[in-house]
């Protein structure tokens, strides 16, 4: 009787696949596609600003209407540990996905949380990082390199916060009751979404806070 | 997710295997701040053998880690290969995309070398 209702649900596909899930992959390869454009315009402009506060050199700025000389900005430590974090968190929501996938609900709302809370680690690790930079003399039209940081780590970071958002709200539902086992799909969706703002991540991390 | 949907989507690996992948990926973002520091203090030793091969070395362990969060976290190894295709087709096109402006770009710089 069950089956039936989800068959009525989720009608068969030509490809034997649930939409939903189709569609959340279409959407990632155009975010793919997205990202690509933001990296491609900061690796093209990388080592061209003429003023600084440069990623990892001393340079001369202007800071306050004066030139003055700017130490490297970058701080590699909390940077490394924001993105231990978000890998931890993609780690974190698989396991919630297990728990949803067995029914375990206790399991689902505990890793769920962890992987919320992480979430906003990283999205407050952010908001302190552009702080500090801007208080060092970093604008958004600063130099080449602010304007292609900003840019790349802010979508970034807006995707991460709109990920925050999805996965809370399932949380309140988890905790309400709302997602049994036979709609762990909601679950897997939001996560394929996480997982691919962590992917973006590993890409990220390396070109614009370690390559030279 | 229905019967039907079963037969193109496997079971999702166990817990543990979880866990290796996450230690796997957390040693590889600590060797890749390893080899960024190596590389830019001139008395670490090994200084000499990853300074001039570092952006190698980062391309390597990031595309490794990347692999193994789709194959795992993503369950792409174990899912549909319409999936596969729908990620991997426009990842191709990015990454093409993206050595092709560099290359264009340099090439505009050796006409215009003051731009």
């Amino acid at each position: 009787m069950a089956h039936d209702t989800a068959h009525a649900m989720h009608p068969p596909t030509a490809t034997g696949l649930d939409t939903r899930k189709l569609a959340i992959w279409t959407f990632i390869g155009s975010e793919c596609l997205f990202f690509a454009t933001l990296i491609s315009n900061y690796l093209v402009y990388k080592g061209k600003s003429l003023v600084g506060p440069l990623p990892h050199e001393t340079s001369q700025c202007m800071l306050h209407g004066q030139m003055t000389t700017c130490e490297p900005i970058f701080e590699i430590p909390l940077v490394t540990f924001g993105t231990a974090v978000l890998l931890f968190s993609s780690f974190f929501v698989v396991l919630a996905l297990n728990g949803a996938q067995q029914g375990n609900r206790k399991r689902l709302i505990g890793w769920l949380s962890a992987t919320v809370v992480c979430g906003l680690f990283f999205v407050g690790m952010q908001v302190y990082e552009f702080t500090h930079f801007y208080h060092k003399g970093l604008g958004y039209t600063t130099n080449l390199f602010g304007s292609s940081f900003y840019t790349l780590t802010g979508f970034h970071g807006t995707h991460v916060t709109l990920g925050v958002i999805w996965l809370a709200t399932l949380l309140v539902l988890a905790i309400r009751g709302k997602i049994p086992a036979e709609k762990s799909l909601n679950l897997e969706i939001a996560a394929l979404y996480w997982h691919f703002v962590d992917v973006v991540w590993i890409v990220i991390f390396p070109v614009v806070y370690l390559m030279r | 997710m229905d019967a039907q949907v079963a037969t193109h989507e496997h079971a999702h690996p166990k817990p543990a295997l979880y866990l290796k992948v996450a230690v796997i990926l957390f040693v590889m973002t600590a060797l890749e701040v390893l080899a960024f520091e190596v590389a830019h203090r001139s008395a670490a030793p090994l200084h000499g053998l990853v300074e001039p091969l570092l952006n190698e070395i980062l391309v390597i362990l990031s595309a490794a880690k990347f692999a193994l969060v789709a194959m795992f976290y993503m369950h792409l190894k174990q899912d549909s290969k319409i999936f596969s295709g729908l990620f991997v087709f426009p990842l191709i096109i990015a990454t093409v995309m993206i050595g092709a402006l560099l290359l264009l770009f340099a090439y505009l710089r050796t006409l215009h070398p003051a731009a």
